[in-house]
């Protein structure tokens, strides 16, 4: 399942995609990331249950923000979340 | 003045049991409590067959909403709470419905719902509720494929059209009719957010717009604002709407066109998708506990 977290506002769309059918739950992701946009929560969208990365609720609203530090403006952008996932679970929007 | 007060915003509050139903047979009867930002909504399932619901604006205090909601249900039907066998609680307030067995949340249960009740063929729901809008896919088992839930802000919701229809003084209700209207669509409002909207839409009437071309046009928002979301999660046939929007000509009408897929017809109140697919959820986990899957 494609999960979508973000928003959409007058300036754009911003959404970080966590694929939980990928997602192992190992966490790597949420070392990686400097500002702790992400973490580990189960899976409650599955009656299975299972563990899963998400954005967190303080950094769901704002993400435009959170995300910025990582996204220059010019030159390559290497996302850490992204590259920390060694099963492509994840993509930003934006 | 001695004037009497009205508030347009104040949709009517009911309930309903099916004619021809009747529980003292029936092996699960399990419920759904949707405790939503602006309504609530309970369902009482026989082995998985909607029995009874009622629909109520929610409280100040979730808890007691959820009781009272839930009471109103089973009014008339010789039903108690300690009847039931399984309560799944599900919504914004899904944490606040203390006699629930579990909670699930909101996205799995409105795919489930809408399945019950616009058929196995939907393969993408909007729910657009008092304070969100979410786009959701599902496969044929009605399980959720991708989704995507705007909570940032209200605009585009229902809680917008009840401001609106407070401004304008027309009852929420009836909103979407009257913005259907007028002869020629006009050029739709600021679509990003409620307040921005309101102001723009008072400037339209202070300037001389018809209530009905200003409804319009503030609908036209809306749904411009719904269609970038169910875009980002992609639409595909058949689709339908639920919530209390799902009710609204005016923006059920405009999305058709927008989008030129036809929303199903439902079997039955739309707004009841997120409470009938918990109580749907609640059924087969009472046959896990009573070892029967």
């Amino acid at each position: 399942m494609l999960v979508h977290y973000g928003y959409k506002d007058g300036s754009g769309d911003y959404f970080i995609i966590i694929d939980t059918d990928k997602c192992d739950g190992c966490g790597k992701c949420v070392e990686a990331c400097p500002v702790g946009v992400l973490e580990l929560v189960p899976n409650d969208y599955d009656i299975e249950g299972g563990i899963m990365a998400a954005v967190t609720e303080e950094h769901r609203k704002k993400i435009k923000y959170s995300c910025a530090p990582c996204k220059p403006v010019s030159g390559e952008v290497k996302l850490p979340c992204v590259l920390a996932c060694e099963t492509n679970a994840i993509t930003h929007s934006w | 003045m001695g004037e009497e007060v009205k508030e347009y915003w104040r949709w009517p509050e009911y309930r309903h049991t099916m004619p021809d139903m009747d529980w003292h047979d029936v092996k699960i009867i399990s419920a759904g409590v949707d405790i939503g930002s602006v309504g609530s909504k309970a369902a009482i399932m026989l082995d998985g067959k909607l029995y009874a619901y009622a629909v109520m604006r929610t409280g100040g205090v979730s808890e007691e909403t959820a009781l009272r909601v839930t009471t109103w249900a089973l009014e008339g039907t010789g039903l108690k709470l300690e009847d039931l066998h399984y309560v799944v609680g599900t919504g914004y307030g899904r944490v606040n419905v203390p006699f629930a067995n579990r909670t699930i949340t909101e996205i799995a249960c409105h795919a489930r719902g809408a399945h019950y009740i616009y058929g196995p063929t939907v393969r993408t729901v909007l729910d657009i509720g008092g304070q969100d809008c979410k786009a959701i896919r599902c496969d044929e088992r009605g399980k959720v494929v991708s989704f995507l839930m705007n909570d940032k802000c209200a605009a585009g919701t229902g809680r917008g059209l009840e401001v609106f229809a407070d401004l304008v003084g027309v009852p929420v209700e009836g909103l979407g009719k009257v913005s259907l209207s007028i002869e020629e669509e006009p050029p739709p409002v600021s679509n990003t957010c409620v307040v921005f909207a309101k102001a723009e839409a008072l400037r339209l009437l202070r300037q001389g717009w018809p209530k009905e071309k200003v409804a319009a046009a503030y609908h036209l928002a809306m749904v411009d604002r719904i269609v970038d979301l169910l875009n980002r999660v992609g639409i595909e046939k058949d689709f339908v709407i639920t919530g209390g929007v799902a009710k609204n000509v005016g923006i059920a009408s405009r999305l058709e066109k927008a989008l030129n897929i036809k929303p199903l017809d439902p079997k039955f109140d739309p707004i009841l998708a997120g409470s009938v697919g918990a109580a749907l959820f609640a059924k087969v986990l009472r046959e896990k506990e009573l070892g029967l899957r």
